[in-house]
């Protein structure tokens, strides 16, 4: 169904960073974007909370407030940016005193607390680097995730730590440090208080020379074969956090900000941390979960003005207020600080772009990026007409292009060389010209990894689009088997691996299952051992295990069994081919596929109803 | 959704946690004392809460909107959340 475009002809009350989109493309460098930054004092190089925090701290804007922090009883905590500056001196100065420095891995696995954002800036300023981890992961990817890091210091809560770390903290070889955020570290041994440390040590901190190329941020995400990757990121990246916020999220200095993100995601961070910090902004941080009134209510009470959120969230508020109406429990909120809505993720259905419009009075600007690419890369701008269903278009700076694809479904390497696809129209892999600062630097201890993502001078996404005769770029899908559910990204391969410990699995593949809602949601095919019953006691106890492992951010929710998986001829699970099926679609290319046919083992399947 | 009819405290409970179990099955209601937020206790994310919601609103037959979801925090007031929803209608 074509969506009408949403015209931007009217001029907005706040003129938009960025007015004319070809002008800017056109003047556009990102050494003269490094030139916004302020760098460290002396020339002492480039970091990220000293653009986020000690720039301002040391301003006129020291009293005004940073992070107005929401908790789940509803109590309102603001910190202002000069207080930001000492809570993190004294967290940097935390880190010297147990004699973590340059390089140094520090994990947080906590909630979206107040202390989160000192330990993360605190870590920054002290060159340590953070790894942030999502709270709702269960134990298997904490571990994992932490000896991939090779994780020195963790900050999480008591709660967290018995859950998720304390039975494998021996196994953890490079785990010096576990810092307690809140009560409870006298009664968990080998742990300290993060408050009694912090009331110890000094509110002046100064930060050791930092190059722009030092490791800052290690962030995991999932390919569809392995374990996961951890991105690394280098301080640098604040320019295209900085331009980025300023052209696709059109931040002003006066805006309150409010990401929905949780920072345990490379959007929490860059997003919900450093890049609104960087703008002088404030930020709003609900510790709270997802509550439409909640959601409202939030909005309306700190008199948000830019709003970032995801697909999946939106999905819910429509549900709950669809477009037909009526719009009694927005319109019962005073939401008239609110100019700027932006949504990332997975790519936003057009139905969403057009229910903010009508219901909230302001169309959602979709933007595209991902961990790899550390920011904001191809967007729908303030000031731009948006085709809705459109991902949008590059930003200054950003050079994407659209490669064809070759037989595995991932662009084409031949002697080296991509080919581009100029015609509009066509579907092909979206590549990034790599020299954006944000760039990922490579996935930490995995050089093969690394270098798959790269050929013929540019980065590979892995996800489809097509371009517009216009240069409006339009998602279509995944070029590989990572799962996004509710905008996360899932690797199939660490969900099979869990659920093959369970004792009666003897295999199986792991799809995204479309769903209205999440966009898609985990869903794994079992084959069973010998002995063991396709029942629903079998299949509750499956989920229960994968959930226990895993958490509910990465467990499936939904089992099917099958003693038939297709397997490729070498030997692997197709998804795929699964996936096809699932959808009811035709199943393409199938001549890498085993006996028996598909057909035969499409008939053999003891699949039951979820 | 079912035949709605009146539920009572000890009935409203169970199929709670009957719901709560679809989704974590393996819940241990022995950590959830009647005052608690059971979604905190039991890691329910938004999806998971969603999902309970739904299986509520099809198993006591009654309309569950988000204006209601402040009463569903704790196993005490869903349970008097649904024993009231059940006696009056939806």
């Amino acid at each position: 169904m074509p969506w009408e475009t949403i015209r931007k002809d009217t001029p907005l009350g706040t003129a938009p960073n960025l007015r004319d989109y070809d002008k800017e493309c056109a003047s556009f460098s990102w050494q003269a974007a490094r030139g916004r930054l302020q760098g460290l004092p002396g020339g002492r190089g480039l970091n990220i909370a000293h653009e986020a925090v000690d720039r301002h701290a040391a301003s006129e804007r020291a009293t005004a407030v940073a992070l107005r922090c929401v908790g789940r009883d509803d109590s309102v905590t603001s910190v202002t940016y000069g207080e930001l500056g000492r809570s993190t001196a004294r967290f940097a100065n935390v880190l010297r005193g147990l004699g973590i420095g340059y390089g140094d891995r520090v994990v947080t696995l906590l909630g979206r607390c107040p202390e989160l954002y000192t330990v993360v800036l605190g870590t920054l300023k002290n060159t340590s680097v953070l790894c942030p981890l999502f709270s709702a992961f269960g134990p298997d990817p904490v571990f994992q995730r932490m000896t991939l890091g090779d994780a020195q210091v963790l900050v999480t809560t008591a709660d967290l730590y018995r859950k998720k770390v304390a039975a494998r903290r021996d196994a953890l070889a490079a785990l010096g440090h576990v810092l307690i955020v809140g009560e409870g570290a006298d009664d968990l041994p080998g742990t300290l208080s993060f408050t009694a440390l912090m009331a110890d040590a000094s509110d002046t901190f100064t930060i050791p020379p930092t190059s722009p190329h030092d490791m800052a941020l290690l962030h995991f995400t999932s390919g569809t074969t392995g374990i996961p990757k951890g991105a690394v990121h280098v301080h640098e990246a604040a320019v295209a956090h900085y331009m980025t916020a300023l052209y696709a999220l059109d931040l002003h200095e006066d805006d309150v900000f409010w990401c929905t993100a949780d920072p345990g995601w490379v959007t929490g961070m860059s997003y919900g941390i450093v890049a609104p910090l960087m703008h002088g902004v404030t930020v709003v941080v609900d510790e709270g979960d997802y509550d439409a009134r909640r959601w409202y209510r939030i909005l309306a009470e700190q008199r948000v003005s830019v709003w970032y959120t995801a697909p999946t969230a939106l999905r819910m508020l429509m549900r709950t207020t669809p477009r037909t109406g009526p719009y009694d429990l927005p319109r019962s909120f005073d939401l008239s600080a609110l100019r700027f809505i932006a949504s990332v993720g997975e790519s936003l259905n057009p139905e969403a772009v057009v229910w903010g419009r009508d219901v909230l009075g302001l169309p959602v600007h979709d933007n595209w990026w991902q961990t790899e690419t550390g920011a904001i890369m191809i967007a729908n701008f303030a000031a731009c007409d948006i085709r809705p269903g459109s991902m949008g278009r590059p930003l200054p700076g950003v050079e994407a292009a659209v490669l064809r694809r070759g037989e595995d479904g991932r662009a084409e390497v031949a002697d080296g060389h991509v080919t581009i696809l100029e015609e509009p129209g066509v579907e092909g892999e979206l590549a990034l010209r790599p020299g954006w600062p944000s760039m990922f630097r490579g996935y930490l201890h995995d050089e093969p990894r690394t270098a798959a993502a790269f050929a013929d001078g540019w980065y590979l996404t892995g996800d489809l689009v097509r371009r517009d005769t216009d240069g409006w770029y339009w998602f279509v899908g995944r070029a590989d088997d990572v799962i996004k559910s509710a905008g996360h990204l899932i690797g199939p391969f660490e969900v099979e691996s869990a659920l093959m410990e369970h004792p009666a699995v003897a295999e199986s593949g792991v799809i995204g299952r479309p769903d209205p809602v999440a966009g898609n949601i985990v869903k794994a095919f079992v084959t069973l051992r010998p002995g063991f019953d396709a029942s629903s006691a079998t299949r509750r106890d499956l989920l229960a295990f994968a959930r226990r492992r895993l958490g509910p951010a990465v467990a499936p929710r939904e089992i099917a069994f099958d003693q038939h998986l297709p397997h490729t001829r070498s030997g692997k699970v197709m998804r795929r081919l699964l996936r096809a099926r699932e959808l009811g679609l035709p199943e393409g290319d199938i001549s890498t596929l085993e006996e028996p046919t598909s057909e035969a083992a499409s008939t053999a399947r003891t699949e039951q109803p979820a | 959704m079912s035949q709605m009819r009146p539920l009572n405290s000890a009935e409203a409970l169970s199929l709670i946690k009957e719901s709560i179990t679809q989704i974590v099955p393996d819940a241990d209601f022995t950590l959830v004392e009647p005052d608690d937020k059971f979604r905190d206790v039991l890691e329910l994310d938004s999806l998971d809460f969603l999902s309970l919601v739904e299986l509520l609103s099809e198993r006591a037959g009654v309309l569950i909107d988000e204006e209601d979801y402040p009463d569903l925090t704790t196993l005490s007031d869903t349970t008097r959340f649904l024993v009231e929803r059940t006696r009056r209608g939806s």
